[in-house]
């Protein structure tokens, strides 16, 4: 498609982690992204799955190049954002922004909600008129769903749901094109939940806007997402639409992910499955060899030992980095 | 007889700015081997209700009422009295456990220092329980286990230690406050399953505090739901589930988005917040946020008990 904005191809991060004694301390490599590729088009939301430690959050910070990538590229509008010196990125940086999760960590406490969304717009547009940016954060105020007359007020006086739409409001300021929103929504209760939820969603919808949504959540990511990723120990295992990884997922893990969601519905609950894993997730510091889902698959075969399988796309356009998935049924039942 | 018997517990704290309403006129009660659920979102009083039974209020808290253990009041007994029971016949389990563990033990003599104490075990036989405790939680290779610390654990293997020293000495009561929250899905569904299976071997009852409602309706037959400090509904969790009476329960259970249901329609949000603690208002604290709300919600609500025990506080059905 042409409407490609975001292309990342074979990204990967490395931390350099130093343990042990002061005298000759030892030193490991550990791969908190690795080899990552996908495409994102205008007006699209990539959701991104997996549990703790599999490398999300990185990749958030890589695609929006916080953090400079030890291999890969990630290219913006066809040019790579690391490429790019200093001045260049900045200017970039007009398009691309950040919701985090903690929404009260995330803004300045001695700041008021008026300075904290125009902060975005007196770094890009220095010489803009006072009244202008009055005007502006008032009607993005209006937007989040808050009350244009509160701009006086400080984070500390708003819910934690209302902090976050001060946080989508500061995002949105500048028109920019993709928002990347890591795990938004996991701090805030469901009911609220529902409200950044459905507030994103409509945003999205309005303004055209490419949205890369990370949570752990997989029930919120299906509401959101036209399509998902999942990682799993810094590894992308599948990328497909949703409606296909929710009724028929490819790679086994995310057929585990699915099944180990607890359903509220006490008849559906009590009739649940196991997930068929075993053990615990491996420490991302000594990955399992071959594909680093195998020391906990169910499916797994020697072949998976040895060889690390590569994300491949399947002819319904979903991608998926297993070496059995033509073979593998793994339709979700009951729901 | 009712194993725990809680009537009109009220739990306050004293602040600068005035006393805070963190549980107001609760009741409730649970037989010898129950399951049941307390559910609410974050400052519906939950946390605070066990905190109460258990004597762990923070300094500026107050409490009052009456919560009957074996017909013993808890919220009377000194703090050597309520030792007895803590930890011996009534556990919990916090949301945390990295926290809750100590850092500088190791994770044996954590668990030896618990049998040792209550039951008064020789320290082989005291390790022998604990081995075999480890490995009903189906930790790996559990004699090595017991000699490392803490950190050497995943937040998974953490929480399953603590679930096997909430289980040590065959509590009567287990209260398990968020047990699965800081759990990744696929540990979560592990947790709750062990607790499940050990609850129907040793008929402990377990009170299960969480705002997860997934996690509720696999593990619990009761479900309590606060909101702003008071119990709006209160029944099986079939009656909760499949016909909330109370609007906030409705709303709750709508606003939850489900793998099991079309996603493409709104979710259903709750609009506003929750009340404020210091200053509650008149009549229904849920009126504000209340689709369903009237001029008879100015007045307090009663709570209204059908024949089969589901017990709701709404003018809603009165008559009917």
């Amino acid at each position: 498609m042409n409407d490609r904005v975001l292309r990342v191809q074979d990204l990967t991060v490395d931390f350099t982690v130093r343990e042990g004694g002061l005298i000759r301390p030892k030193t490991y490599v550990l791969k908190a992204v690795n080899g990552v590729s996908f495409d994102l088009n205008a007006g699209e939301t990539l959701g991104i799955v997996g549990e703790s430690g599999c490398g999300k959050s990185t990749l958030a910070r890589a695609l929006l190049a916080l953090i400079k990538p030890s291999r890969g590229r990630v290219l913006w509008m066809g040019e790579d954002l690391n490429k790019l010196d200093e001045e260049a990125l900045r200017k970039k940086r007009e398009d691309l922004q950040i919701v985090f999760q903690d929404p009260l960590a995330a803004l300045n406490p001695r700041m008021t909600v008026r300075d904290i969304i125009a902060e975005p717009l007196w770094t890009f547009f220095p010489k803009i008129a006072r009244v202008q940016v009055d005007e502006r954060v008032r009607g993005m105020m209006k937007m989040v769903g808050l009350l244009p007359n509160q701009v006086n007020r400080y984070p500390h006086e708003f819910s934690g749901g209302q902090c976050q739409r001060i946080g989508i409001a500061r995002a949105l300021v500048l028109n920019p094109k993709l928002v990347v929103c890591d795990e938004p929504v996991s701090a805030l209760d469901v009911s609220i939940q529902a409200q950044i939820i459905n507030l994103l969603k409509s945003l999205q919808k309005k303004l055209n806007l490419s949205l890369v949504f990370i949570a752990h959540d997989l029930s919120v990511v299906k509401h959101i997402s036209d399509r998902v990723m999942v990682m799993y120990l810094g590894r992308a295992m599948e990328i497909s639409y949703r409606d296909h990884l929710y009724k028929r997922p490819l790679h086994p893990y995310t057929n585990a992910l699915i099944k180990a969601v607890p359903i509220p519905d006490p008849k559906l609950a009590r009739s649940a499955v196991d997930t068929g894993l075993t053990g615990d997730m491996p420490s991302p510091l000594d990955p399992p060899s071959g594909c680093v889902f195998h020391s906990r698959c169910p499916h797994s075969v020697k072949r998976c030992q040895l060889e690390v399988p590569a994300l491949r796309r399947m002819e319904n356009g979903d991608w998926v980095a297993c070496h059995r998935a033509e073979e593998l049924d793994l339709t979700i039942r009951a729901c | 007889m009712a194993l725990l018997e809680v009537k009109d517990l009220n739990v306050g704290f004293c602040t600068p700015e005035g006393e805070v309403h963190a549980v107001n006129k609760l009741d409730f009660s649970l037989k010898a081997g129950d399951a049941l659920a307390i559910v609410g979102e974050s400052g519906s009083g939950k946390t605070q209700t066990v905190m109460a039974l258990m004597g762990l209020l923070a300094d500026n808290g107050r409490v009052n009422g009456q919560a009957l253990f074996k017909g013993e009041d808890l919220l009377k007994m000194s703090t050597t009295e309520l030792n007895k029971h803590r930890g011996r016949e009534i556990a919990m389990i916090f949301q945390d456990p990295l926290t809750s563990l100590n850092p500088y033990l190791r994770i044996g003599k954590q668990m030896i220092e618990v049998v040792r104490h209550h039951q008064g075990l020789s320290k082989a036989e005291a390790r022998a329980q604990a081995v075999e405790m480890l490995r009903a939680v189906r930790i790996p290779d559990p004699e090595r286990r017991l000699n490392q610390y803490p950190h050497e654990f995943s937040g998974g293997m953490r929480q399953r230690v603590m679930v096997a020293m909430g289980l040590l000495c065959e509590p009567d009561l287990l209260i398990a406050d968020e047990p699965t929250t800081a759990l990744d899905v696929t540990v979560q569904v592990q947790i709750s399953h062990l607790m499940g299976e050990l609850r129907k071997k040793s008929n402990t009852a377990i009170i299960l505090i969480t705002h997860d409602l997934g996690v509720v309706a696999g593990l619990c037959e009761r479900v309590l739901v606060m909101y702003a400090g008071e119990a709006v509904e209160c029944g099986s969790a079939e009656q909760i589930f499949y016909d909330p009476r109370h609007p906030y329960t409705q709303g709750l259970l709508d606003s939850v988005p489900r793998l099991d249901r079309p996603d493409d329609k709104e979710l259903h949000a709750i609009p506003g917040n929750p009340p404020n603690l210091l200053s509650l208002p008149e009549g229904c604290k849920f009126r504000d946020r209340c689709p369903k709300a009237h001029d008879a919600c100015k007045h307090e609500p009663p709570m209204q008990v059908t024949e089969d025990r589901h017990a709701y506080r709404c003018f809603l059905g009165e008559s009917a």
